[in-house]
């Protein structure tokens, strides 16, 4: 049995520690929203934040986890209303929408360490992670919007 | 001449075996009643059964598509699957414009698989154009009763009422009455003939066309609340993982899972029948691992011991094979297409030019790897999958599991939404395994592929090589054209004996050149692992080699790239190719409905010349590319522009020009169009499959990298504004972008580069 802290709530989950978090989220917590896509930690699909930094839960063991504050995409924000969402709204980002968990979660973590990246910034942080359908131009115009947004509401 | 295989008419039957015939008779038209054969009991009820009393759950549903609830909230059907294309935001949308529904008050339902819908399987880029007109019409039945239940209540003409914004209003007068209130009388009324209904021009339209179309499903996205196929789940649901023949017929000759079963959470193990050919889309055979949740399935599958027979193909070599290849086209066993002769041309010209072109096996790689779940109780199957065909995967499951043609109606397939397509999930092989598996093992199962799977056991872009040829006139004109190609053909699939390449149809042999004399041709050979389409098809390798063919060309004749695709083009034509003795599919389009017009196809030529600057001076180091292909009966011209430093090559710009005929969702077009040029990126910098003793050598994103943010600039895609028929959008932009990319870099670099992908030359 162990304790995690996902999205402001503690968990008692009955799994081996060593199972990457991705599992034990989707499995066991039943929170969905993270996805798998290489199980390596080379797409990204799976990003989470663990005490506000995004780590790939694929390849992260639920013991790493421990004692942490874990955020999902369902933990975000309270309506879905997080800067990051509602530029992804405006631009019509998601195409079949399966990787933009991840990329929201990588997103959100880049601008609540840099507030106002460049073009540069964005695709050196988001470089991890893959998107088949071509999201990537608007990906980068989101988040130059959802920057601004954030802005405003500061 | 020979009918080359198109995607369409090698798929199995049962993929488009509903004629439109079908669909009208199903749908009760032709007897003029309005007892729908195949509607809805709660609106046949309230025909039938006319009394005062309110039954909430009675619905007015005109149409398989299209009902209303006697709240006003209407329910329209998507039949197609959503897979990126935004088929969900789209198609409903249509109907909801024709009769003037309001877009708030709308359900979009996702069908299950069923014949009453007509052809639901999602590729070829025709979800639009298959649907377009059945669509405007079912809006527009749905419209033309309501308008007629209104002239009943207030004992008027039906033209003394007007329906806007989910209202019937009364001219002259401030009355309205809501859909809701007309359900219960619209509900008694005869369906109108189909050829009577009047459809709204573009200028009555309300959402089709516009710009500010949300997604549907945009906010349950971005908030991680939707449901793709690896995520169903219900109480009792095991998870399955699988290990596959690492070579196509091959099979387990002895295994071992007794340290799997000490792996907690594995359930147990079982062995799936080998596959005998063709391949089709049975199961590929092997063991299946089913426990508790995922890991524990991932890690039992890990601790089996297989011992494998590895069968027929297990010699197979992709490099070894090319030589094959090229021997194939020393000799090509069919032609195509014939103009002139080719032959003399060459004896006559003042000068010939040859290139050969390369392009390798491609894997889909959605990030959704394929998933399917399967539930049997008594004698109900039911399946959610995320599947681009819901009416083949429930054949394939009739047949996996021996289940009687007359009961085919007792599997139902749920279709869940899907983490990219692109073919893969056209191919429900792994929804016969869940169905296979959950019968075995008398649990509902979800099988769930790693990447690892997905990239090993696909269904691939089968590796091609082809050789152009040329013939220039003392004038430096084009006076023959001679391009043969081989690969493996689609067809081997489910032909074991289909050995001449495929498809033609497909960006080769209807090529839109006005040259005298022209000869399309096809080489032979075996084929050693399943070979599927993938988004364009063989329009990927044909466009690839003629479009960077007709750049060479061009730097012979020492002529600008572009001013040469013009002049070989030619004068404004609808290209007859019947006249070169070739029967070109046209994506099962009638040639004089949707005609291969080179007046448009020039018009996206000059259409992206003028928006990307063609021409202008560029910094030192900098240079464009240009091509244009029809496809899909859409026709697209790409310009990329790339910049060179210390021998690398970086993307700079891309511009498109498409020409989709009627445009429905213009973002939508757009969004595909980035999609496109990004996934064509993938494949002209990075993707290769290969095949070492019979097996697939790369496994995941490491040795199958696809584009990154970083590879790639912004993206402008110019819309052609036109009334012709609408085309199709997911797949059109693919085919030109490999080719402008390689003219590209030729005119950065000055090196041509025929063999993809480029990461072998260390120039990306």
């Amino acid at each position: 049995m162990v304790e995690l802290k996902i999205n402001g709530q503690t968990q008692k989950l009955d799994l081996d520690p060593e199972m990457p978090l991705l599992w034990a989220l989707r499995d066991f917590a039943k929170l969905t929203g993270s996805k798998y896509g290489c199980g390596k930690g080379l797409c990204g699909a799976c990003t989470v934040h663990i005490d506000g930094q995004p780590i790939r839960s694929c390849v992260t063991p639920v013991s790493a986890a421990l004692g942490k504050t874990i955020t999902t995409i369902e933990g975000l924000s309270e309506n879905g209303d997080h800067p990051v969402q509602q530029a992804w709204i405006e631009h019509n980002v998601p195409q079949c929408g399966y990787c933009q968990s991840g990329q929201i979660m990588s997103a959100s973590a880049l601008l609540a360490n840099n507030p106002a990246p460049s073009d540069e910034d964005i695709d050196t942080a988001m470089a991890g992670n893959l998107c088949r359908c071509g999201t990537y131009p608007r990906i980068r115009k989101a988040i130059h919007h959802a920057a601004k947004l954030a802005k405003e509401v500061k | 001449m020979k009918d080359t295989q198109s995607p369409e008419l090698i798929q199995p039957l049962e993929i488009e075996n509903v004629s439109r015939r079908r669909f009208l008779s199903n749908a009760g038209i032709a007897s003029g009643s309005f007892v729908l054969g195949v509607q809805l009991s709660p609106a046949i009820a309230s025909v039938e059964n006319q009394t005062d009393e309110v039954k909430t759950s009675d619905n007015f549903s005109p149409d398989v598509f299209v009902s209303i609830e006697p709240d006003g909230q209407v329910k329209i059907i998507c039949h197609r699957s959503e897979m990126g294309q935004g088929v969900r935001s789209t198609l409903p949308l249509l109907v909801a414009d024709e009769m003037d529904a309001d877009w708030s008050r709308v359900t979009v339902e996702q069908a299950i698989g069923d014949q009453k819908y007509g052809s639901q399987n999602t590729d070829g880029s025709r979800s639009v154009r298959k649907n377009y007109l059945k669509l405007k019409q079912a809006g527009a039945i749905a419209k033309t009763m309501l308008t007629q239940a209104a002239a009943i209540a207030w004992k008027v003409k039906p033209t003394s009422v007007e329906i806007k914004q989910h209202k019937a209003l009364l001219k002259g007068s401030n009355q309205a009455l809501d859909f809701g209130q007309l359900v219960k009388v619209a509900a008694t009324l005869q369906v109108p003939a189909r050829d009577q209904l009047q459809l709204k021009n573009e200028n009555e339209q309300v959402y089709i066309g516009k710009e500010d179309i949300k997604l549907l499903d945009g906010e349950l996205i971005t908030q991680g609340q939707t449901t793709f196929g690896f995520d169903v789940d219900f109480e009792g649901l095991k998870v399955a993982v699988i290990a596959r023949p690492p070579v196509v017929f091959g099979k387990v000759k002895s295994f071992d899972a007794s340290e799997t079963m000490k792996v907690p959470g594995v359930i147990k193990v079982v062995e799936l029948p080998a596959l005998t050919p063709p391949a089709a889309f049975k199961m590929l055979g092997g063991i299946a691992v089913i426990a508790e949740h995922t890991y524990a399935a991932i890690k039992g599958r890990e601790k089996l011991k297989i011992e494998w027979e590895h069968g027929t193909n297990q010699n197979h070599q992709t490099q070894a094979h090319e030589q094959v290849f090229r021997e194939a086209l020393k000799k090509p066993s069919t032609v195509v297409r014939k103009r002139g002769d080719y032959s003399s041309a060459e004896k006559s010209a003042s000068k010939t030019f040859e290139a050969d072109y390369y392009v390798p096996g491609l894997a889909h790689a959605t990030m959704e790897p394929p998933a399917a779940t399967a539930r049997i109780k008594d004698e109900k199957v039911e399946v959610w999958a995320c599947t681009q065909t819901p009416q083949s995967a429930q054949a394939n499951v009739m047949r996996t599991l021996n289940f009687p043609q007359e009961k085919i109606g007792n599997i139902e397939v749920n279709v869940t939404l899907l983490g990219g397509g692109f073919g893969r999930k056209s191919k429900p092989d792994y929804v016969a395994e869940a169905a296979y598996l959950a019968d075995e093992s008398k649990m509902p199962i979800k099988v769930l592929w790693t990447r690892e799977d997905e990239l090993q056991h696909g269904y691939y872009h089968s590796p091609s090589y082809q050789k152009l040829a040329a013939t220039f006139d003392q004038n430096k004109k084009v006076t023959g054209w001679h391009h043969s190609m081989v690969n493996h053909p689609i067809g081997s699939t489910f032909n074991p004996a289909a050995k001449t390449a495929g498809s033609a149809d497909l960006g080769q042999g209807d090529m839109m050149f006005d040259i005298p004399n022209i000869l399309v041709d096809l080489g032979d050979t075996e084929t050693f692992y399943r070979i599927g389409w993938v988004r364009s098809v063989t329009n990927i390798n044909n466009a690839f080699a003629a479009g960077s063919f007709a750049d060479e060309l061009a730097h012979e004749a020492g002529k600008d790239p572009k001013d040469f695709l013009l002049e070989l083009i030619g004068k404004d034509q609808a290209v007859d190719f019947s006249k070169d003795d070739y029967k070109y599919g046209n994506y099962g389009e009638d040639i004089n409905q949707y005609p291969a017009s080179t007046a448009r196809l020039k018009n996206v030529i000059n259409l992206v010349a003028e928006k990307s600057g063609w021409g202008k001076k560029l910094p030192e180091g900098r240079a464009m590319g240009i091509a244009a292909h029809r496809s899909f009966l859409s026709y697209v011209a790409t310009v990329v522009e790339v910049s060179v430093n210390k021998g690398r090559i970086k993307i700079e710009a891309i511009h498109s020009a498409v020409d989709v005929g009627k445009v429905l969702n213009p973002d939508r077009v757009r969004s595909q169009m980035e999609g496109a040029a990004i996934f064509a990126a993938s494949l002209a910098l990075y993707g290769e499959i290969t095949a070492e003793n019979g097996q697939i050598q790369q496994s995941n994103f490491h040795d199958y990298p696809l584009a990154r943010m970083t590879d790639i600039p912004e993206i402008q895609t110019h819309i052609v504004k036109s009334s012709e028929l609408p085309t199709g959008i997911g797949e059109p932009g693919v085919p030109p972008f490999a080719p402008a990319l390689c003219n590209a870099i030729f005119a950065a670099t000055g090196k041509r580069y025929r063999r993809l992908p480029l990461k072998q030359f260390g120039i990306v």
